[in-house]
């Protein structure tokens, strides 16, 4: 007898996306996906989609959407929560759109602690314009608006959005994952599974900030991709759960000293 | 209900709610704190929702989430608010969201003063953001005007699902006038049934609702553009709202004035009718769809036309327009938040009947 092993979560349409190879934006939509089934809420699930590579991403979920203006998702979700409390909201953000153009919308939706979750990529670069200089691109990192690499004289020090949300006094569920590999996947989905069980049981905002790999823009294979963004990243930006509503729980990893 | 003596503000804020509204997203400004004040306490009361965002732009992207469950949604703002929400406002009209939008103008331009204007006039009518789309646009010139026109903008906004814009000044935020609220309210005109409302996907009953201005194949954005285009013509069509003073009989002189400076213009009137005089005004409500046929025929009679505003003439734009050259245009205009009296409005008349109108 034949039995099915695997399979695309319901939540997600049967499409092929227009992510590039190596990106993990598709691994990510998974996880959401699969979250979405496993606590039962697609179909009273809206999702709010950014501008940026994940400006389609109502095409490859199978729920309601809307598409929002550059960094006002959050702004966006705030009213589609405030209309319809029983609906499940999510808003799902790159680094330029969150942590760039909208950052004052996700700092006061957070701080308003709306009861919505936040999926928020960093991948430390400007992905669909064709590779710019973002709010978390590394220093000396080369992007297309900064040749010779991130100058943070000029342009500061990345901002680390998890660190900054999580500073908050609002009660919020806030954590940072990565999703360059299956094991940091499997951690990765059991924040983005706590982060939208909290929004059901109506406890708090929660965000996971997803680290995420741009190969294209980078100029790196995805493998050497993968080893860039644990090498360079990680130790910047490092992972773990930084709020948690009850205030316990609240661990983030010693930030790694500025030389 | 019986006549209550009430201000501006308020009466925009109660019709809102008497409209079934019950979801505010605003943002604080001079001269317009009066509504989400009032909204602040009231909307609790009959179990809505008050918010107050941390900007303009983010209470107008506030709107266009909540008005795509299809509930009834409703901001208000001055000038630079306005400047501030026009992204939000070119998405919701590019995604067709039924939403009301008060603007009570200030003087500008940049931060300018809080005193009242008709500076937004062009901002208002001919676009505001980016993109081929217009604004339903009605200029309320009573504290009543106000609330009623408010009330009927939330029918109008989901008929036609557009945004609908109602600009006063701050005369019509701070005054206070006698205000009568129908007890059984009940829509204009049958609304269509909101099946491109999100509210969720329940397991294929309802196609899933996607609310987005995003079309990448020109031929499909085209066809989305084509399609507004004729739901404008349909506005032009139906929602044409004028008012005519003394156009039944005969004068030599038009005014055209709409908001609360008609009202100066009729003190004129009746000091100058006194005097012997012949003079009539067209009040346009509906800014956009402009009356121009009403504009037009209204002025065949007058040898000529005199367009008063509190600004440095933007509608007269649309006067020029509709009498295309047939009639000599004269302008009065009072900017900075100065206001026109009825003494200047007699004195320009007087020298347009002597042949001293000024540039035309």
């Amino acid at each position: 007898m034949i039995q099915t092993v695997f399979q695309k979560p319901d939540s997600l349409a049967s499409v092929i996306t227009h992510y590039c190879p190596g990106c993990t934006h598709g691994v990510i939509h998974r996880m959401v996906g699969e979250v979405l089934d496993e606590l039962g809420v697609r179909d009273r699930t809206v999702g709010v989609s950014p501008v940026g590579c994940s400006v389609l991403a109502y095409n490859y979920f199978e729920t309601d959407f809307h598409e929002a203006s550059h960094g006002r998702a959050p702004a966006v979700a705030t009213g589609i929560k405030r209309a319809r409390p029983d609906l499940i909201v999510f808003a799902y953000q790159g680094d330029g759109d969150l942590a760039s153009i909208g950052m004052g919308e996700i700092i006061h939706c957070a701080n308003r602690g709306e009861k919505i979750t936040v999926i928020f990529v960093n991948n430390a670069i400007y992905g669909m314009t064709g590779g710019q200089m973002a709010p978390t691109t590394m220093p000396n990192q080369v992007a297309t608006t900064c040749p010779m690499g991130r100058d943070v004289e000029q342009a500061g020090w990345p901002i680390r959005m998890a660190e900054l949300v999580s500073a908050l006094r609002t009660p919020a569920y806030v954590a940072r994952a990565s999703s360059h590999s299956p094991l940091h996947t499997v951690q990765a989905k059991a924040m983005i599974r706590r982060a939208f069980q909290y929004q059901v049981e109506g406890t708090c905002f929660s965000m996971v900030e997803v680290l995420s790999t741009c190969p294209t823009n980078w100029g790196l294979p995805p493998n050497e991709a993968d080893r860039w963004l644990e090498e360079q990243m990680m130790p910047y930006y490092p992972l773990g759960v930084f709020k948690t509503p009850d205030g316990r729980d609240r661990a983030p990893k010693p930030l790694p000293a500025d030389e | 209900m019986a006549k209550k003596l009430m201000k501006g503000a308020e009466a925009i804020g109660e019709a809102a709610i008497r409209a079934g509204c019950r979801l505010f997203f605003g943002y604080p400004i001079t001269p317009q704190n009066e509504i989400p004040e009032y909204l602040s306490h009231r909307l609790p009361q009959v179990g809505g929702t008050f918010v107050q965002a941390e900007s303009e732009v983010a209470a107008s992207n506030m709107l266009y989430g909540a008005a795509g469950t299809g509930e009834r949604v409703f901001t208000s703002s001055s000038s630079p608010g306005i400047s501030l929400m026009q992204e939000a406002i070119s998405y919701m009209a590019g995604s067709q969201l039924p939403v009301v939008i008060v603007n009570i103008m200030r003087a500008g331009p940049g931060l300018g003063g809080i005193l009242p204007a008709q500076g937004d006039y062009l901002q208002s009518t001919k676009g505001g953001g980016h993109g081929d789309y217009r604004l339903l646009v009605l200029a309320p010139n009573s504290v009543q005007e106000a609330a009623d026109l408010v009330i009927e903008a939330f029918d109008l906004a989901d008929y036609y699902r557009n945004p609908v814009l109602v600009v006063g000044d701050g005369l019509i935020g701070q005054m206070m006038e006698p205000v009568e609220f129908k007890d059984d309210y009940a829509p204009v005109r049958p609304l269509p049934p909101k099946t491109w409302a999100s509210t969720g996907h329940t397991g294929g009953e309802k196609p899933r609702s996607i609310i987005n201005s995003l079309f990448l194949d020109p031929e499909v954005l085209e066809k989305h553009n084509q399609a507004l285009q004729a739901k404008y013509a349909e506005m032009e069509k139906n929602e044409i709202r004028y008012e005519g003073y003394g156009l039944d009989g005969d004068y030599d002189v038009l005014i055209v004035a709409y908001g609360t400076v008609a009202r100066v213009c009729q003190t004129a009137m009746e000091e100058l009718e006194a005097d012997g005089v012949r003079v009539a005004m067209i009040r346009p409500i509906s800014l956009y769809p402009y009356p121009s046929q009403a504009v037009r025929e209204a002025a065949e009679k007058a040898s000529g036309v005199l367009v008063v505003e509190l600004s440095a003439g933007q509608m007269i734009e649309d006067v020029r327009l509709a009498l295309e050259g047939r009639r000599p245009i004269h302008f009065h205009g009072r900017t900075g938040g100065m206001l026109a009296t009825p003494e200047e409005i007699v004195d320009k008349v007087r020298r347009i009947v002597e042949g001293r109108g000024g540039k035309s």
